[in-house]
């Protein structure tokens, strides 16, 4: 592997200047004649527009324009997409309504954009916006889905009756009944997947910039992907075509999923940049944040889990309804169905799964794709109802998993996955090493003698990233393919640039792709750049998120180094008059094998470029570019185990230790990864402890909107997490990687709630286990 | 936060000087509530007048049992203060365990019982400890000072100057954070003083702020044991329900945290 390789745990290039304050975010671009954007925003959950009087906003000082929903449609701007097609059971296409993306006639949910005033700085913004008169008829509000698809309850959009965007099925669900109707045992539960607020720590912001003399618009923003974002700005919102944008994504300070999307405020500061003359500015406070990021999970499902005899799983029945908010996000249909139901299988050999899911709208924050999209959820339901059944069977948690793991590879599933490699009883035994689980008894008659409560849990997740091949996600419904680009160029004095279309918001990329480029040709990482973010000067691409930059993105960089191998040893052995077969690269030189005839890798590079001596037929430089499509979806899977102790008095818990074996198959930088794992977890735990978003019933007012009613995980809440990893290679990608980036926040929740509710000897607990709701359950369970 | 003028007091005149010269002015003392009220736009004062630099209201003095903590002392200070440690343990407690460490170097006890807020530490310690609230025109004793949830007894242009108490025999404070503000979500203050008189004051769960269980103070009172409170019920009636804790959860933690105060005055 080399100081640099694959495998080297290297200090991220990228971090000197992010903990120097040196990092160049969206809300730190400056441009000349730039002004400053405040969004007008609903008060009411649900109301009729009736007017809206902008009068004496104008006039005040230094507003340059106030537009509405009105101009946005006079210039034809097209409403927000939804880029994933879901067919309901019967064959109808998914009911969607219309997303504007300053509202018109109706707003659906707090927070819902209305006007944008633009003006020369901030608080001349706000100020005119506090002057601009919307008149609101009130309309009655509906936050809940099960609520929502009642008779009676509030219309949201009139395509979708009782609020019902598409009622879909996978699985086969006579099988599964029989199933049910035949087993020797059924666990049944009532499961709530809670809505999160992803919470970046970069709040969201976008400059546009209209340029009147070329016709071009610039878009400085907080994205995920700034190529799909370019793609989607044009095709469909008819802001400008292609090749008259370009978006730029620099340094993005975290996305979790919430920056995938385009959002109404960077369409509009786009477009309003022309109708006003000026580039429009906008940076999101964090209040604006909580109304208007896209947020994570909303599930409430029902469950059934059949066992024979022999306790071997025959069946798993889910019944899902799913709440997407007011309006249908960018992949919002995606999350609760092919992100989801796809993975009910777990690490087990299931012969029988159905699952219906019902998507609905609701007065709330549009919900979308969160750090897991959808594999949280699904990991949630199989492992709690694991758990829950060892219980109810009088076995203990680690044998019934053993008795139904997946041990043959590969492994259809009866949910469309085909799991390629695994070693899932590998990981279990390592976590339960780890743990000392052996140990549990003692450690928790110890701590009953402090008056306290232990119990542990333990989670084995299986999900699925690099979300591809195209050909298959496009049968399913997906408006892109889930390829990507790399472009790698060795520049005349042998440094070298690679230009990708995965996205770093603080994966690291800057430092895992340049060693790559070091694994392959012994050059050092400091020589090796990483340009991506910018659509002027990266090829097309698909951008970051589903843990796909490993799988897919450094795939394509591989595809594109062995062009550039390839090129570089015929090069070599024209300058060394060698066979090619016999050139090797080493130590940042191309060498005949088994001589002392060297050329040092920069004299190569200047060769290709100087072109005085190339091979017959050769042509000048040495560039090379790669699209890779996979051939499957990629399986890291693991075990987690979660060791608690409750104070039975106050119902707090104190998470003692927590332990994650994962198989992520071949880890570029052990380093990095760590620390992928390190944030998922501790977004898990945020979840199943910590993280409740709560709307009035009444007023669909968000009350969890800050951090004084939002608990986010702080250190103190956290322990010191023992992981390890354990590898089975995936076959279908060159590197054999199989992506770290959401594991924690998807094995983790099961796992601590497992815990949880073991400590307290009750099995319904709902996330997250706050104080209070493990006080009631313990009250509940004496 | 919209414009506003700064106005930098020397002296405790000065002050109220300043403030009286505007019906819109606010004290600002570490501005740790009031800024980011404005910051929201939810507060808007035409002028602030900065009490940070007067020195008569500055630091903490303690002798022969008498400890006075001027009204801008930071909660930092009062929580390192060895004098405070060793005249009222439970205070020094209480300080160190507000909010985080940005908001103990900003955030004054003046600023904290002039806003009432029915989830902050203070009251609680203030109200068992029967302190003094002198202001530039009278001594207010707590149990009148504090009025009801974000109220208290001063008037418009009152300035709090100093806090006074007779340090106690035993003082002990146990707090139940709320896991997202970390404010109180239920504090309770336990004070035996030196006439044997037990005070025992409740913040965080009261649906009018700050407030005295009588049962307790008089089971402590013959027994000051975390035992003695065993019998006493905590009626629910008049507690705070919210998205965070029912009243019955916070009558449980009122009970627990009186238990573990009593523990912690040993
Ligand atoms: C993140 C965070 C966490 C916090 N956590 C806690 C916590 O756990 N527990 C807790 O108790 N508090 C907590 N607080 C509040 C903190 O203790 C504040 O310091 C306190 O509430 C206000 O004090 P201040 O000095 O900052 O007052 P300011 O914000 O300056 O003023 C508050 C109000 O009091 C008035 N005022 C100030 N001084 C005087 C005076 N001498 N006389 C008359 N009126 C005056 C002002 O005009 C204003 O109306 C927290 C605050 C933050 C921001």
């Amino acid at each position: 592997m080399g100081m640099e390789g694959i495998g080297a745990r290297v200090a991220r290039k990228e971090d000197k200047r992010f903990i120097t304050g040196k990092g160049r975010y969206t809300d730190d671009m400056v441009v000349p004649g730039m002004k400053h954007a405040h969004f007008i925003r609903s008060p009411h959950a649900h109301a009729k527009i009736k007017s809206i009087d902008t009068s004496a906003a104008e006039k005040m000082p230094g507003v340059i324009g106030i537009l509405n929903g009105a101009q946005l449609a006079e210039d034809a701007i097209g409403n927000i997409i939804c880029g994933w097609m879901i067919h309901s059971k019967d064959g109808t296409p998914m009911n969607m309504g219309a997303w504007r993306p300053l509202a018109q006639d109706t707003v659906r949910y707090v927070g819902d954009a209305v006007a944008i005033v633009v003006a020369d700085s901030k608080t001349q913004a706000r100020d005119a916006a506090e002057a601009v008169v919307v008149d609101y008829e009130t309309l009655p509000v509906v936050t809940s889905a099960i609520e929502a698809l009642k008779d009676g309850a509030p219309q949201l959009h009139p395509e979708a009756k009782n609020n019902l965007i598409f009622d879909w099925e996978i699985g086969d669900s006579a099988a599964t009944d029989a199933a049910i109707a035949s087993a020797a045992h059924v666990t049944e539960m009532k499961v709530i997947n809670n809505r999160l607020v992803p919470n970046p720590m970069e709040p969201r912001a976008a400059l546009g910039v209209y340029d009147e003399g070329e016709d071009h618009y610039t878009l400085w923003t907080t994205s995920q992907n700034p190529h799909v974002a370019r793609l989607v700005l044009s095709a469909f919102y008819n802001v400008a075509p292609e090749n008259k944008l370009r978006v730029i994504a620099p340094d993005v300070g975290g996305g979790f999923g919430s920056k995938i999307y385009i959002y109404p405020e960077e369409i509009v500061c786009l477009w309003a940049s022309k109708r006003t003359g000026v580039p429009v500015k906008w940076n999101s406070d964090r209040t604006e944040a909580f109304l208007t990021d896209a947020h994570g999970r909303d599930h409430v499902s029902t469950v059934k889990m059949a066992f024979d005899a022999d306790n071997r799983i025959t069946g798993f029945k889910v019944d899902t309804i799913a709440n997407l908010g007011a309006y249908m996000s960018l992949f919002s249909s995606s999350v609760p169905t092919y992100l989801y139901a796809t993975l009910l299988s777990g690490q087990y050999n299931i012969p029988n799964i159905h699952a219906n899911v019902r998507t609905v709208y609701t007065n709330t924050v549009p919900v979308d794709a969160y750090r897991g999209a959808g594999r949280p959820e699904a990991t949630y339901l199989v492992e709690r109802t694991m758990e829950t059944a060892a219980r109810e069977l009088g076995v203990s948690p680690a044998e019934l998993r053993k008795t139904n793991f997946v041990r043959e590879f590969p492994h259809q599933t009866p949910v469309i996955m085909c799991y390629d490699a695994g070693d899932f009883e590998a990981s279990l035994n390592a976590a339960m090493d780890a743990s000392d689980y052996a140990g549990f008894a003692a450690r928790k008659e110890e701590a009953k003698s402090r008056g306290k409560l232990r119990g542990i849990g333990m989670s084995c997740y299986i999900e699925a990233c690099g979300i591809a091949p195209s050909a298959a996600v496009g049968s399913l419904g997906a408006g892109v393919g889930l390829w990507e680009s790399a472009e790698v160029r060795v520049n005349a004095v042998g440094t070298v640039e690679v230009l990708t279309g995965s996205h770093s918001h603080g994966q690291g990329h800057e430092t895992t792709f340049a060693q790559l480029v070091a694994d392959r040709f012994g050059v050092g990482i400091d020589t090796v750049s990483i340009v991506h973010g910018d659509t002027d000067k990266v090829q097309m691409g698909m951008g970051t998120y589903g843990s796909r930059s490993g799988a897919v993105g450094m795939s394509a960089v591989v595809k594109a180094l062995d062009k550039v191998e390839i090129k570089a040893k015929k090069l070599a052995a024209h300058l060394l008059e060698a066979d090619e077969s016999d050139i090797v690269i080493e130590n940042g030189e191309l060498k005949v094998a088994g001589t002392d005839k060297s050329v040092p890798w920069f004299q190569m590079a200047l060769a290709a470029y100087t072109a005085h001596n190339m091979p017959e037929g050769m042509e000048p430089g040495l560039k090379e570019g790669a699209f890779y499509d996979p051939s499957n979806f990629t399986f890291p899977a693991g075990c987690y185990i979660c060791e608690v102790e409750v104070d039975p008095e106050t119902g707090k818990t104190e998470i003692i230790q927590f332990v994650a074996a994962d198989d992520f198959g071949k880890i570029i930088n052990p380093m990095i990864v760590e620390g992928q794992v390190h944030g998922g977890v501790a977004q898990g735990i945020g979840q199943a402890l910590l993280e409740g978003t709560h709307y009035d019933a009444e007023t669909g007012q968000l009350l969890t909107a800050s951090y004084m009613d939002y608990t986010m995980p702080r250190a103190d809440d956290l322990p010191s997490f023992q992981i390890s990893t354990t590898e089975t290679a995936c076959p279908s990608n060159p590197l054999g990687i199989k992506g770290c980036g959401e594991a924690g926040a998807i094995g983790s929740p099961p796992a601590l709630i497992n815990a949880i509710t073991d400590a307290i000897g009750n099995n319904d607990l709902t996330m997250p286990a706050t104080p209070q709701r493990v006080w009631a359950a313990l009250g509940s369970a004496k | 936060m919209y414009a506003t003028n700064y106005h930098r007091a020397s002296s405790v005149e000065d002050a109220v000087k300043l403030a009286s010269s505007n019906d819109e002015a606010k004290y600002l003392s570490g501005g740790q509530t009031l800024l980011p009220t404005m910051k929201q736009r939810l507060a808007a004062p035409s002028d602030l007048v900065d009490l940070r630099h007067v020195s008569d209201m500055k630091g903490i003095s303690v002798s022969g049992g008498s400890i006075r903590i001027g009204a801008a002392t930071t909660h930092a200070e009062v929580a390192k203060s060895s004098e405070i440690a060793s005249a009222c343990p439970g205070l020094a407690h209480l300080a160190a365990h507000i909010g985080d460490p940005h908001v103990r170097h900003m955030g004054t006890i003046g600023g904290s019982i002039a806003n009432n807020d029915p989830a902050a530490d203070y009251p609680a310690g203030l109200v068992a400890l029967n302190a003094t609230i002198v202001t530039n025109k009278r001594s207010i004793g707590a149990d009148d000072f504090f009025t009801g949830m974000f109220d208290t007894a001063l008037e418009d242009g009152e300035l709090i100057v100093a806090v006074e108490i007779k340090a106690p025999s035993k003082s002990g404070y146990a707090k139940f954070p709320n896991p997202a503000s970390r404010y109180a979500m239920t504090g309770v203050f336990v004070a035996k003083h030196g006439d044997g008189s037990v005070r025992v004051a409740v913040t965080g769960a009261g649906s009018d702020g700050v407030f005295r269980q009588a049962d307790m103070e008089q089971a402590l009172a013959s027994d000051f044991s975390a035992g003695a409170i065993d019998g006493v019920t905590v009626d629910d009636s008049e507690l705070m329900s919210d998205i965070h804790a029912s009243s019955a959860y916070r009558a449980n933690l009122v009970k627990v945290m009186a238990k573990r105060a009593v523990a912690a005055a040993g």
